[in-house]
């Protein structure tokens, strides 16, 4: 019998996809109970909608103060506490699970598979290493605990249904240090969809020259109610906030449609879009290595073209 | 004396296009260029720069590995840092030994700071810094853009999915780097000449009492699924018509 412990990754109302997308990965291990752990403030919303997932069959929840924002040296001690009784605990390769997993698994003198992006077996799973230029199957004795994070790109989210999994709260014993303490965040998205979840994706490269430029995206991206991208080059010539930045050193994503606008397409950045579902490329250069791997592909002036795109799909509409 | 601790990992360039051998028993890694991580580069940058403002004496640079590692130690070295440790094995070690060595060797040298890559751009684990916080019972900053020292505390600017996050956090701690943290300086000729005056002291990894069993096992490698090329368009109606069909639009 496999005991998998899953970390939900929520902010403080809602529960963020990835906790499902770690539960379709444990439900690739036979013979598997699968419990989520919330640690939050106030954690009652968050239980309720991870209650409801597909496959789980236990919600825990611990609540603190301190947790009103994930703090991984807090939530560490607690995880580690509570993960004693389970044989595998996972948690999403998004910055709230790579940051809080290590921490827990060495608390535990655990080991770490990080990235699982398909399960064999309880004991065998591959994931992806050298920027995802190559792919390893990776084996763990069956008496080892093991400490995982789960690319979320690989997986689709577990369904959520009439699931009503029970919902136990739990005090843990372990002592909350006061080293780390939280100031605040920042960050500017202005009502647009979270990149990382999003359906459809737009991103822009350094072909457009200025961050005003970007705004002919964004007026697109708004069109169509995706999410907004920027390749490396576009966020170090500061025309996109870092957080825009998709590829292996920034976001990770799998969205339905992905547009790439002026990107030529390097390969940490194609290593971040390659799950998703269709590729468009817009592009100058007929020859940009981005035209490799899109699913259609159009060469020209991004700035005549997306103002075309943009009437033609209103009048589709 | 007020130190700042920097591990760094000799690993194939960035630029080499990464192959799996033909046997599916590793990538092929003869005769390709090898490099000091990226991200460990920032790491020693940012020490240095602290070093200059004032807010410590001292860089060390350690590096875990075979002899070939004292390449990129001496790199750090001529770089600025003060002083290097080589823990020679030819062993694989997991992140979780790494931590375990470098907690060792904290014990010796009481740092101030540890500062270390957010990963390696070989195994990509993301781990070793995180889980040398734990072993040390100290603060973790991950995903570094911005560090203020002040005090007994820093100020860490992280890069997270939401956006940006601040800490505040006790010293000492640890502090791993994003891209955005710093740009490295180049190294210059003289103190390439420099740095081989400058100290490495080579432990062997046996000798610290830590035991190297790998609990992860890579049994196989392989190349990572290739996406077919699909249709060049001749124009924005033949892409929006595209669209529409597949039902995107």
């Amino acid at each position: 019998m496999n005991k998998i412990l899953i970390v939900a990754e929520h902010n403080g109302s809602q529960l963020n996809p990835s906790t499902a997308k770690c539960v379709t990965c444990a439900r690739g291990i036979p013979d598997a109970s699968i419990t989520v752990v919330v640690f939050a403030s106030d954690p009652i919303e968050v239980a309720k909608a991870a209650a409801t997932i597909t496959g789980v069959s236990q919600v825990l929840t611990v609540t603190h103060l301190a947790h009103a924002h994930p703090i991984a040296a807090l939530i560490a001690p607690q995880l580690a506490t509570l993960a004693k009784e389970f044989t595998h605990i996972f948690g999403p390769s998004t910055t709230f699970g790579k940051d809080l997993m290590p921490r827990t698994a060495a608390l535990l003198n655990a080991p770490q598979l990080s990235d699982i992006m398909l399960v064999e077996s309880a004991t065998r799973f591959k994931r992806p290493i050298y920027a995802g230029n190559a792919i390893t199957t990776v084996e763990v004795a069956a008496e080892i605990q093991l400490v995982a994070t789960v690319r979320t790109a690989s997986f689709e989210a577990a369904p959520s249904n009439h699931n009503s999994a029970p919902i136990e709260s739990v005090n843990s014993t372990a002592s909350l240090p006061s080293h780390t303490r939280f100031i605040g965040t920042s960050a500017a998205r202005n009502g647009r969809p979270d990149l990382q979840t999003a359906a459809r994706v737009i991103s822009g490269g350094r072909a457009l020259g200025s961050a005003e430029n970007f705004n002919i995206l964004y007026s697109l991206a708004d069109q169509l109610g995706a999410a907004i991208g920027a390749s490396r080059a576009a966020v170090d010539a500061g025309y996109a906030p870092s957080d825009m930045q998709v590829g292996q050193t920034g976001k990770i994503i799998s969205p339905e449609l992905y547009m790439a606008f002026g990107i030529s397409g390097a390969i940490q950045h194609l290593t971040g879009i390659k799950d998703a579902r269709t590729i468009v490329a817009i592009n100058k250069d007929a020859d940009a290595p981005i035209f490799e791997i899109a699913d259609f592909g159009l060469v020209g002036d991004l700035f005549q073209i997306i103002p075309e795109l943009k009437l033609l799909l209103k009048t589709a509409q | 004396m007020k130190r700042i601790l920097v591990s760094i990992k000799r690993v194939v360039d960035y630029n080499v296009r990464v192959r799996v051998k033909p046997d599916h028993t590793g990538v092929m890694t003869d005769g390709v260029k090898m490099s000091m991580n990226p991200f460990d580069e920032i790491a020693l940058e940012e020490a240095l720069r602290l070093k200059e403002q004032g807010f410590a004496e001292e860089v060390l640079v350690v590096s875990i590995g075979t002899a070939d590692c004292q390449q990129q130690l001496r790199t750090a070295l001529a770089m600025g840092a003060d002083r290097a440790i080589h823990i020679q094995t030819d062993a694989d070690i997991e992140p979780l030994t790494a931590a375990k060595v470098l907690l060792t060797l904290i014990d010796r040298e009481q740092p101030m700071l540890a500062i270390l890559g957010k990963q390696a751009i070989d195994d990509d684990c993301n781990q070793t810094g995180q889980m040398l916080a734990a072993l040390w019972d100290r603060p973790q900053a991950t995903f570094a853009s911005k560090v203020e020292i002040s005090g007994d505390t820093a100020r860490v600017t992280r890069e997270v999915d939401a956006g940006l996050e601040t800490l505040e956090i006790d010293l000492p701690a640890v502090i791993t780097t994003d891209l955005r943290l710093n740009e490295p300086r180049y190294v210059k000729l003289p103190d390439i000449m420099k740095a081989k005056k400058k100290p490495l002291d080579i432990l062997e990894l046996t000798s610290l009492g830590i035991s190297i069993n790998t609990q992860l096992k890579s049994v196989l490698f392989e190349p990572p699924a290739q996406r077919i090329k699909g249709v060049m368009l001749k124009n924005p109606q033949e892409l929006v018509d595209a669209l529409r069909r597949k039902g995107l639009v």
